[in-house]
């Protein structure tokens, strides 16, 4: 059985249909990049699976559970983690506590664990830790040592999106949505960011899907890939096939003029 | 050093005889300006009654007198270029004081003048005949002039003198002045400490009878304290701070340990040996303390700015008064609040319970709102609260304007602590106050006070990173609130009567203020916050240290408040994450121009 299913999403905004009847899936595994051009609904298709809007109709299963109108803890909860297009760190807080804090609903200590510093808090506090220093030594040496206590605002654009990487694993999810993960990274950042996300599968067992505009990305990385274009689902399929479609290439470039006068 | 990257004319410093005229005029303009509204507010009248030096030094001419120096300081500082050199000091920065004072003077002494002819009184009503009898020292109007115009020349010249010296010079003076008047303006509280010690003679020599020190005190204080100045090393407590930070965590930790057991020791001794009004102080800082402390949870840890957080202590202090006053009209349990016996703790039990429910009444509607409609909306919700206890309609619960009378002391088994015995009182909101920092710092480094954090720096990010904000809002109010309620217990059992009027919105905002002075998200900023507001200047109804200016607190508050958010928006003990957030930009401007990343400036990408 597919982790995620959803058929016929719709969710507009006024005028603006943003999702038009979309149907989507993914198996536990794969890794599925999202493309289109911009304005297609590819943000507004992560918006909505995460809780931020209520889709307008449509059905999103997670699991076999359906998911459309939780709140966004919610299905965080349930095991899908996010990261933003523009990056969205907690910026005053340390890299390590950038990583602590997302695991917050995995931990159960209340506020009278605390108070009285019971020996299950303490073990928590510990585990906390341990598990937020290992998410981060994911990314090699980037994000260890004197890092971790290093507010995050400091990190360079390349590591902060490591870093909301790094948030986003923290919630221990199955699925991990990544909107736009090489945005506005050199090549060598790039190809690195391409190794990382098969590498979330591949050692984390992760489930991934990715928005992405660099199409070397997108080759590299995906199992399927989905294009969207004004809410609407126009094609699927492995890179080669969607790379060579008519629809896909009309979306992104217009259609040729000839075809246009006929 | 990198190779500076500021263009070369803007390095070069210009010459030092070249005085910068408009900014000369520009600052004798403001120099006089503030001279004539520190008049106009009345403040010279009425606090030349009391003298610093004693006979020829009073506060009024102070609070006047500072001015030219200030601005002869401004006006011969030049600021520094980023990246170029400091300017030449010199004859220039000598002259452009000493002729900033003099304009201010000459604008002050157009006042004076204006004063003397025409009463204008009926406009504005500080402006009396007898502030020129002061002004004038008892001379012609002519004299006088001439007297403010070369007075406030040489004190300019003293303002542009202290830009030109060394700093260590500068410290001796700065330390000579401070020093001496701080020791003036405390007579009462070192009176009273020399009392308790037994020791009063000490306070003889110092002090005139009359008031104010004696002149050959005020010499050798004047000489004591700039020997020391001096002597200081001259670091700012900031430096001193970020070196301490920079120690190892176990220093650190080692230090921050004796720091607290010395306040702890501090606390315990220090009530015993003043007398009844340093006490009265201290209690009014306690409660202050419990309630900023408070309201630290909800504006500073979790970032809801909460501007109607009075109504819990009023919800507090009216719990208890139902509970425990004979008079209470309709409920007549009348327990009494003593800690020892279980009917005490009932009473403990309800605030925190009644304290808990209005922080979820007013949490629950408030949750989806943020910024500044939160903060309206709380607003209304602190006037509500107050208003419902004022109205007919619960007049026969709550006395309506009439309040609730005859509450009973605390008690602590056979003992009573009277609302007149403030160091009772003090150790009570001590306990208390100690309790809640305890739960601050606890809930600070725990699961519950990183998710806060995080709700503050964003909120959608959060919730998407499975917080469950709604929860964690709630729980922010909720602690917020029970710390106001118990406040509001000691505060009922302590003044023995409540009325509506006492939980005006004028104590929400002093609360707030006491935070954000202090340094939110800070526990030690609130201490400090609490200490200078409260106990130094008073609290709104409560006289502070500086009774004298009991009449301009607002003015002072107000302008204090302008000040630090113009020069320290961290509050004066900031936190070290709002420290970080509100200067970042400065530290990575500093480590591009110097070509230095530094340890916790931006970092070069890697």
């Amino acid at each position: 059985m597919s982790m995620l299913v959803i058929s016929e999403l719709r969710k507009g905004f006024g005028g603006v249909q943003a999702l038009d009847g979309v149907n989507f899936h993914i198996d536990k595994g794969e890794i599925v990049s999202v493309i289109g051009p911009n304005g297609a609904g590819k943000t507004s298709f992560f918006n909505t699976i995460t809780g931020y809007f209520p889709p307008d109709s449509g059905l999103i299963a997670f699991n076999g559970l359906d998911i459309g109108g939780h709140r966004p803890h919610e299905i965080t909860e349930l095991g899908i983690a996010r990261t933003f297009q523009n990056v969205r760190l907690f910026p005053n807080m340390t890299v390590l506590e950038n990583v602590m804090v997302a695991q917050n609903c995995r931990t159960t200590t209340g506020v009278f664990g605390s108070l009285l510093n019971t020996p299950g808090f303490r073990r928590e506090e510990a585990e906390i830790e341990e598990r937020g220093k290992e998410i981060l030594s994911f990314f090699g040496q980037r994000l260890k040592g004197y890092r971790w206590d290093q507010p995050a605002y400091v990190l360079s654009y390349a590591n902060r999106r490591r870093l909301e990487i790094a948030r986003a694993m923290a919630t221990l999810p199955e699925l991990i949505l990544l909107d736009e993960p090489t945005a506005g990274m050199n090549p060598r950042e790039t190809a690195e960011m391409t190794q990382l996300i098969n590498r979330l599968r591949d050692e984390r067992g992760l489930t991934v899907v990715v928005i992405e505009h660099e199409m070397r990305v997108v080759r590299d990385v995906s199992d399927r890939v989905v294009v969207l274009d004004h809410g609407v689902k126009i094609a699927e399929g492995d890179y080669e096939t969607v790379s060579n479609d008519p629809d896909v290439i009309e979306a992104y470039l217009g259609r040729p003029a000839e075809a246009g006068n006929a | 050093m990198a190779e500076s990257i500021v263009p070369e004319s803007i390095q070069k410093s210009r010459p030092a005889s070249d005085v910068d005229w408009s900014r000369v005029a520009r600052q004798g303009a403001l120099g006089g300006l503030t001279m004539v509204f520190i008049a106009a507010a009345g403040m010279v009248t009425v606090l030349d009654k009391r003298m610093i030096v004693d006979p020829w030094l009073s506060l009024g001419l102070i609070i006047l007198l500072w001015v030219p120096v200030f601005f002869g300081f401004m006006a011969a500082r030049e600021p520094t270029p980023d990246g170029g050199e400091a300017p030449v000091k010199g004859e220039r920065d000598l002259l452009a004081g000493m002729v900033t004072g003099a304009l201010a003077g000459l604008y002050f002494s157009f006042l004076i003048v204006l004063i003397d002819r025409f009463d204008i009184s009926d406009w504005l009503s500080n402006l009396l005949p007898k502030l020129v009898d002061i002004l004038t020292f008892g001379r012609g109007i002519g004299t006088a002039a001439a007297i403010w115009i070369i007075g406030s020349a040489l004190l300019g010249l003293i303002g542009g003198a202290l830009q030109v010296v060394s700093p260590r010079v500068r410290r001796m003076v700065t330390w000579a002045v401070v020093g001496t008047i701080v020791v003036a303006m405390l007579e009462l509280i070192v009176t009273n400490l020399f009392q308790g010690l037994h020791i009063e003679w000490v306070a003889d020599l110092l002090y005139a009878p009359r008031g104010g020190l004696t002149t050959q005190a005020a010499f050798v204080l004047a000489v004591v304290f700039g020997i020391s100045g001096f002597r200081s090393s001259g670091k700012s407590l900031d430096q001193r701070r970020q070196e301490r930070m920079a120690l190892p965590k176990e220093v650190l930790a080692r230090r921050n340990l004796i720091a607290w057991i010395v306040t702890v020791i501090a606390v315990i001794f220090v009530p015993m040996f003043v007398g009844g009004l340093t006490n009265e102080l201290l209690a009014n800082v306690g409660l202050f303390v419990l309630m900023g402390l408070g309201l630290n949870i909800v504006v500073g840890y979790a970032g809801l700015l909460d501007l109607g957080y009075v109504a819990f202590f009023a919800v507090g202090a009216y719990t208890t008064a139902v509970l425990t006053s004979t008079e209470s009209p309709y409920w007549m349990p009348e327990l009494t609040l003593n800690f020892l016996r279980p009917e005490g703790w009932i009473v403990v039990g309800a605030v925190i319970l009644v304290g808990s429910i209005a922080g979820i009444l007013v949490g629950t509607p408030v949750i989806r709102l943020r910024g500044d409609y939160l903060a309206i909306v709380t607003l209304g919700f602190g006037e509500i609260v107050r208003i419902l206890f004022l109205s007919d309609w619960l007049s026969p619960y709550f006395g309506g304007a009439q309040g609730i009378t005859n509450i009973p002391s605390a008690e602590i088994g056979p003992v009573v602590i009277p609302g007149t015995n403030s160091q009772a009182i003090f150790y009570l909101l001590a306990v208390f106050s100690g309790i809640a920092i305890y739960v601050s710092w606890r809930l600070q480094h725990s699961r519950l006070g990183r998710a806060w954090s995080a709700l503050r720096e964003d909120e959608d990010v959060a919730e998407a990173m499975g917080i469950n904000t709604t929860a964690i809002k709630l729980t922010a109010f909720v602690t917020g609130a029970i710390f106001a309620s118990l406040a509001g217990m000691i505060f009922a059992a302590k003044v023995g009567a409540i009325f509506p009027i006492s939980f005006r919105l004028l104590i929400s905002i002093v609360i707030l203020v006491v935070v954000i002075v202090g340094g939110m998200g800070s526990i030690t900023g609130v201490i400090v916050g609490a200490v200078v507001l409260i106990g130094v200047l008073g609290g709104p109804t409560q006289p502070g240290l500086l009774q004298e200016f009991g009449q301009f607190k607002l003015l002072i508050y107000g302008a204090l408040l302008v000040v630090m958010m113009l020069k320290r928006p961290e509050g004066l003990w900031p936190s070290l994450r709002r420290q970080r957030e509100l200067h970042h930009d400065e530290l990575r401007q500093d480590a591009w121009l110097t070509g230095d990343p530094g340890q916790d400036t931006a970092e070069v990408d890697a």
